[in-house]
């Protein structure tokens, strides 16, 4: 029996994975990651016409080059991937919190008030207020939209946006008030000759005490999320609203819970860079960061250990961008188009993870 | 697909973060002057606020770069640039990265660099730290940390006289009847302050009954708000507009209204404002940075002592005006020569408290600077001799008088 129509598959068809194993995922990424190069190395090249293997050299050189240069990588990873650690039980339960920036503000604006106005504080008692102020701060930047959300089902992504503008301006406000001289816009180093408030060193280094409080929280949201009732709770409402509400959830608790934590790891994140790193604050404090750590995020599939290499990856490109700018008196948007590039094709990978590509064959 | 389509959104967003900002790139415009012959390996590091894009960080590089090659430093190897550095930790990261990097004497040109490079200075004992615009060196006591500013506002004031000649032509012609100026400020504090202040009291110089309207924009860099702030000063009736911001918003505002037919000049700061403006560009008051870098890394050089300050003004070329606009009054090269003269040889002070009231009444006394940190100046009499000494106990402005005649219309 010979068929008249004859079928023709088209030339690329694309069909969903069903499952791909672990290797073969982070095989793909490393496929991206390698083309990614190649590719920002012609551009490089055809630009500037600079030896790419030099131009990454001296990113890695930016990056890791000296003790001090990785702690400071390190001190920046660990912001990062605070505020990815916070965003991560909102997204899983696809709550869209693009208010990252803001809850990290108001966490930083706690946490300077904090150091201003007691300086007579013992230090343990000094940062516990601290900490619980930029946590509280931060849960009620949260717990707001989520409310709302809860309460009247508004649209969680631009109330979360619109919160960060908020906080914009109330930090400008703060500023205004604690700045010096007055009019000049800038606090300055708080507390510069007292360090009252700031993180003290832990074997010698200034640093430690945010990896510890990091590291604690990534361990901490990991189980939460993978181990407890909550993060279950979390997990079926972020699949299914309907079937969380069949099952004998309280979405609307949920909710409000879990934006109230979101926000508050955020606060935290403002603690670490208000009292662990800059010892100032300003509108520049979020510095977009709660931006980049939803990618942070999603890309680790709000597994924490995975955000610990995508937040340092982030960061290791950000540093090496500002190196390749000084050392080659380039502009600066010189390096975010590799940066761009990486990133780029990092996140395409993901495509290929999830879809297969089928090349018509001749024959079946 | 769903995920799929969120993660691309989230992408799609990050991605215009970090990568916004499509300027071109500048090819390595280093192209220095061939300097081969320096045996010198002398390091010299700079943290800019910004790059070359931005007119105040611009001058600060052409200043240091000038500087270097005056000394023999080579540019392009020994000249170390961080650019784009906020006033924030990166600041410090940047200094302590630059010391590692073999520098002897690093710079920082942003106001809120000051406390992080004076953590660097005591980190470093050993290399020179210098800071443009600050005001802690002189009660920091750290004999490794400065600050250096130039006597911008002998240029203001200059630029002052300019501006009241274009002001006065304008009122006997008839294309003014009010006498009114408006002026688009960043910040209200001291360095604001004294710059518009010298800049009208150049202008009561020539046209004794003008007054003028401050307009904020908080921002030291914000084309769209410094050009709506003038939009909204030559809509309330101001015939020129001065600047202390560093883009050129408001030119451009006056120029787009000049051609629309008002009667309407600028003057600008920083830069020469004739490329965006050349209809009503009067003139730009401009800083020569490569004095003070100079001066300070020389002194780093042979191991000197530092001063807590440095400043120059017109007795050291350390301040100009940019070359004058088409639209200027006739007279006027031979009233700026005539002034710039009398400030040179001591005979004109810009602060003249002959020329200016508070509250009705002269000023006999004011003072200068601030000991216990609360930012209202305690100590050093600065009026002396019948004229309030700018920069002169530091070199940072600090006359901060709010005078008669002048409004500001929107301060904190």
């Amino acid at each position: 029996m010979s068929s008249t129509h004859e079928h023709k598959e088209p030339m690329i068809r694309i069909s969903k994975r069903t499952g791909i194993s672990k290797p073969k995922a982070w095989g793909i990424r490393a496929i991206a990651l390698v083309l990614a190069l190649i590719v920002a190395g012609l551009v490089i090249f055809a630009i500037v016409k600079l030896s790419p293997l030099k131009v990454y050299a001296t990113m890695f050189k930016g990056a890791l080059g000296s003790p001090r240069r990785v702690w400071a990588t390190i001190r920046d990873t660990m912001m990062m991937l605070c505020i990815a650690i916070g965003l991560a039980p909102a997204f899983k339960m696809r709550f869209w919190n693009i208010g990252a920036e803001g809850q990290v503000l108001v966490g930083g604006i706690a946490t300077a008030f904090c150091m201003i106005n007691f300086p007579t504080l013992p230090a343990p008692v000094l940062f516990l207020v601290m900490i619980l102020a930029s946590i509280i701060a931060g849960g009620i930047w949260g717990l707001i939209p989520g409310i709302f959300k809860a309460k009247w089902n508004t649209n969680e992504t631009l109330f979360t946006l619109m919160m960060n503008y908020v906080a914009i301006q109330l930090t400008s406000y703060s500023v205004a008030k604690w700045e010096s001289p007055p009019g000049s816009n800038s606090v300055g180093v708080i507390n510069q000759n007292t360090n009252i408030g700031w993180f003290p060193s832990i074997l010698g280094n200034d640093y430690v005490l945010n990896v510890i409080i990091v590291m604690a929280l990534a361990v901490g949201m990991y189980i939460y999320l993978k181990y407890s009732k909550q993060g279950y709770e979390i997990s079926v409402v972020g699949s299914s609203e309907n079937t969380a509400r069949y099952a004998g959830i309280n979405v609307k608790k949920v909710y409000i819970r879990t934006m109230a934590l979101s926000g508050a790891i955020c606060g935290i994140a403002g603690f670490l860079t208000v009292s662990g790193a800059s010892h100032t604050i300003s509108t520049a404090t979020a510095g977009g960061r709660g931006f980049t750590a939803i990618i942070v995020a999603w890309l680790a599939k709000f597994n924490t250990f995975v955000m610990i290499l995508i937040s340092f990856l982030l960061i290791f490109l950000e540093k090496g961008a500002v190196e390749i700018a000084s050392q080659y008196n380039l502009n600066e948007y010189a390096s975010s188009i590799i940066t761009g590039i990486i990133l780029f094709f990092i996140l395409g990978s993901e495509f290929f993870i999830n879809y297969k590509v089928n090349f018509r064959h001749g024959r079946h | 697909m769903k995920k799929f389509l969120a993660l691309l959104l989230t992408a799609i967003m990050a991605l215009s973060l970090v990568a916004c900002g499509s300027s071109t790139t500048p090819a390595a415009s280093a192209s220095a002057s061939g300097s081969d012959t320096s045996t010198s390996d002398f390091k010299v590091g700079a943290i800019m606020v910004g790059d070359e894009n931005e007119g105040y960080t611009y001058a600060h590089i052409e200043g240091i770069k000038a500087a270097c090659e005056a000394l023999g430093i080579d540019t392009t190897n020994n000249l170390i640039f961080k650019y784009s550095i906020g006033e924030d930790e990166t600041c410090l990261d940047a200094a302590e990265q630059l010391a590692d990097a073999g520098c002897k004497v690093i710079f920082a040109n942003s106001f809120g660099h000051e406390t992080y490079l004076m953590e660097a200075a005591k980190e470093y004992p050993d290399i020179y730290f210098a800071h443009a615009t600050g005001t802690h060196a002189k009660t920091a006591g750290l004999a490794n940390f400065c600050n250096f500013f130039n006597n911008i506002y002998e240029a203001r004031y200059v630029s002052g006289i300019i501006a009241g000649m274009k002001l006065d032509e304008m009122l006997k012609d008839g294309s003014a009847t009010d006498p009114y100026i408006g002026y688009v400020g960043a910040y209200p504090y001291a360095e604001v302050v004294s710059g518009y202040t010298a800049f009208f009291l150049g202008i009561k110089s020539i046209v004794p009954d003008a007054h003028m309207d401050v307009q904020y924009t908080n921002s030291w860099f914000d084309q769209t708000a410094e050009g709506e702030a003038a939009n909204a000063l030559m809509a309330k009736g101001c015939v020129i507009i001065g600047q202390h911001a560093d883009s050129t918003g408001a030119p451009s505002a006056v120029e787009a209204a000049f051609k629309s037919g008002k009667q309407v000049y600028s003057v600008g700061y920083n830069v020469d404002m004739l490329s965006v403006a050349p209809d009503v560009a009067l003139t730009s008051p401009q800083i020569n940075w490569e004095i003070p870098y100079e001066e300070i890394i020389k002194t780093a050089m042979e191991g000197g002592t530092l001063e807590s300050d440095y400043c120059n003004g017109y007795a050291q070329d350390g301040v100009m005006l940019s070359p004058l606009g088409t639209a200027c009054a006739a007279g006027t090269q031979e009233a700026v020569d005539a002034a710039i003269a009398g400030i040179k040889d001591g005979s004109l002070h810009v602060f003249d408290t002959a020329n200016f009231t508070v509250g009705g009444a002269p000023v006999t006394s004011a003072f200068a600077t601030d000991t216990n940190g609360d930012f209202t100046p305690d100590a050093d009499e600065a009026i002396i001799d019948g004229y309030y000494h700018e920069s002169y106990f530091q070199s940072a402005p600090s006359f901060s008088l709010r005078i008669d005649g002048i409004t500001e219309l929107n301060a904190g």
